[in-house]
């Protein structure tokens, strides 16, 4: 252990990764020798009003991918209502592009621990559980492995770092489902059930494991509080912009010279990143696309990324910061390809729930596979977009529009690439195109 | 039927884990650990795990056929699982993916007759920023070229 998956960049500025590359950072004693633990016993000794508050202060927003504000979370959980509460971790990591918690977790299993403690505290908690998907069966080791390390120092267990506070915390392992990513599904897949979405409301705060007030948060977000604790929330916040405090984790992968995972404050410069974090594109080649956060995410063309890595930003470009996921297409990539291999995700993964995202997702990847086979017409461009913006907001859970808005967006901004295909198809040229 | 001591003491630490009267959340790992030692969802290892939660055989076989790491009949002893998906398929995913087919002489979810390799096409693993990547078993594998694939197939006696 030890051995980091990339070499840091200098302009990266380290608070959720910052134990990384320290010889066995892995162990409770390198975390206990670097402040570890230290934010544990500061919130032992603060209200659970203090506690969030603080959160709320960092404008700490989820890292899982839709970004809400973590402190208001928590303050939606009832303490007063007499139901135990608990804590659920989601470390299902399988959005396509992201593979940043799993480095958390093995580099750095303690400071999760430690987040989870604190929310636990500020909301009352009694038990909690971090679902891991099943391909990370190595990292459910060396979790389980932390975990028992902090039960012998008595961070877990009855009477926490002495104090009245008792916790107990596991993992939980998946079993290969993207679905069990969204939170409602993973509830689900927690209790023993197959990974299928709940109606909300009423939101896990107030009824999640068990039926039980639960806090549900990634585990970046976990991971983020004991320094914001330890070094107050304001100076969490002040290392990003207004309304996105702190840093976050960026995964990079595709066309650059240096992938990898780098953690940036909120608002960093996209174009700065792609160029001096990632080395910027092999073989002289130009930009063409980025998916930003994630393969949900609208796509955008290099002439749209000139912009700061931030959830306002992303919104106002018609896309999203999503999970951290940023994907870079140089001027080879066949974007037709690119959203029929997406679509082919989406397919496979949707749980069957509902008939928009089952037979919408079915229908898009059959389309697309017939365009791509040089089969295509002109009406089935328009189609494909159509029936994809009909699925937006008509599923039972979001994995209906992160089918349709990466194909919508490359439908819309890559049209000629379509056509070209379509024009491959010899019966193309008698299409009637029908007119008004 | 029973298990290992290991698992033995697993399976008694992980019912534990949930409220009383909620052990049925237990079932996911039970079939994944128990999968581990027994190389499949057996129809015995099934009606083990429903005798032991309580529930019934038929709510075993619904969460079997949701999720895509559990398998029915054995898989190889070494199990390849490639990666094609966007961030894979951009650095030659798609065409490790083909050569993988070629050198096992498998299709997707197939398995040699003599039980020692199986392939899947599986969707991202979350390796994507070390990609093309594949998984043997539980291990990773990353930046893997048909070349360091062929070598990685070496190690796999
Ligand atoms: C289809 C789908 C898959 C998701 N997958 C993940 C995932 O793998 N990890 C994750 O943290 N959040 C995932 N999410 C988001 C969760 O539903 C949830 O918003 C998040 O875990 C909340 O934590 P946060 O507020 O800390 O981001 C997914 C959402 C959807 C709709
Ligand atoms: S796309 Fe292959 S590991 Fe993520």
């Amino acid at each position: 252990m030890g051995r980091l998956y990339n070499e840091p960049s200098p302009l990266e500025v380290k608070i959720v990764t910052r134990n990384f590359g320290l010889p066995n950072s892995e162990s409770i004693d390198t975390y206990l020798a670097h402040q570890g633990y230290e934010a544990l016993k500061k919130a032992i000794g603060m209200s659970q009003e203090q506690i969030i508050d603080e959160v709320k202060a960092s404008s700490l927003r989820g890292r899982g991918g839709a970004g809400f504000p973590t402190g208001m979370k928590w303050g939606f959980v009832p303490r007063q209502l007499d139901k135990p509460k608990y804590i659920v971790v989601n470390a299902d990591e399988s959005e396509p592009g992201t593979c940043k918690d799993r480095l958390l977790i093995e580099f750095d299993p303690h400071q999760l621990i430690e987040g989870i403690l604190i929310a636990a505290l500020a909301v009352g908690a009694e038990k909690g559980w971090i679902y891991i998907r099943g391909e990370y069966r190595y990292l459910i080791d060396i979790m389980d492995k932390a975990l028992a390390e902090a039960y012998a120092h008595g961070f877990l267990g009855k009477s926490i770092a002495g104090s009245q506070f008792k916790f107990d915390l596991y993992t939980q392992t998946g079993a290969g489902a993207y679905e069990c990513g969204e939170e409602s599904a993973l509830l689900e897949s927690l209790e023993g059930n197959r990974g299928i979405p709940r109606i909300r409301p009423p939101f896990p705060a107030v009824s999640g494991a068990f039926q039980c007030p639960t806090v549900l948060n990634n585990v970046e977000t976990f991971c983020a509080v004991p320094a914001i604790i330890r070094d107050g929330g304001k100076a969490f916040a002040d290392l990003g912009i207004p309304k996105a405090g702190g840093t976050r984790m960026v995964c990079i992968a595709g066309h650059v010279n240096k992938p990898g995972v780098y953690e940036v404050p909120l608002g960093f410069p996209m174009m700065k990143f792609i160029n001096e974090v990632a080395g910027g594109i092999p073989n002289g080649r130009k930009l063409k696309a980025v998916i930003p956060g994630g393969s949900s995410c609208p796509i955008l063309r290099a002439d749209e990324c000139d912009l700061n890595m931030d959830y306002d930003s992303l919104a106002k470009a018609k896309s999203m910061l999503g999970s951290g996921g940023m994907v870079v297409m140089d001027e080879t990539t066949d974007m037709v390809k690119v959203a029929l291999r997406i679509m082919r995700f989406y397919q496979h993964e949707s749980c069957g729930w509902c008939i928009p995202c089952r037979e919408g997702t079915t229908w898009l990847r059959k389309m697309l596979q017939r365009v791509t086979d040089g089969q295509g017409m002109t009406r089935d461009i328009d189609l494909i977009g159509d029936l994809a913006k009909n699925m937006l907001g008509r599923t039972f859970c979001p994995l209906g529009d992160a089918a349709a808005l990466p194909t919508i967006s490359l439908v819309e901004k890559f049209r000629g690439e379509f056509e070209a295909y379509v024009a491959k198809n010899p019966l193309a040229k008698n299409e009637l195109v029908s007119v008004g | 039927m029973t298990f290992s001591p290991e698992l033995e003491k697993r399976f008694a630490d992980m019912v534990t884990h949930y409220p009383e009267g909620r052990q049925k959340a237990a079932l996911i790992p039970m079939l994944m650990y128990g999968q581990d030692e027994v190389g499949s969802i057996s129809p015995e290892l099934m009606a083990e795990v429903a005798k032991r939660l309580k529930i019934k055989v038929i709510e075993v076989e619904e969460v079997l056929g949701y999720y895509s790491m559990l398998h029915r009949k054995p898989m190889g002893k070494y199990h390849v699982q490639v990666c094609t998906n966007v961030a894979c398929m951009l650095v030659g995913g798609t065409e490790l993916y083909d050569h993988a087919c070629k050198k096992l002489g498998l299709k997707h979810l197939e398995t040699q007759h003599n039980g020692h390799y199986s392939l899947e096409e599986v969707e991202c693993i979350g390796a994507c920023s070390w990609a093309p990547a594949i998984q043997v078993n539980y291990t990773f594998h990353h930046y893997v070229t048909p070349e360091k694939f062929d070598s990685i197939l070496g190690e796999c006696k």
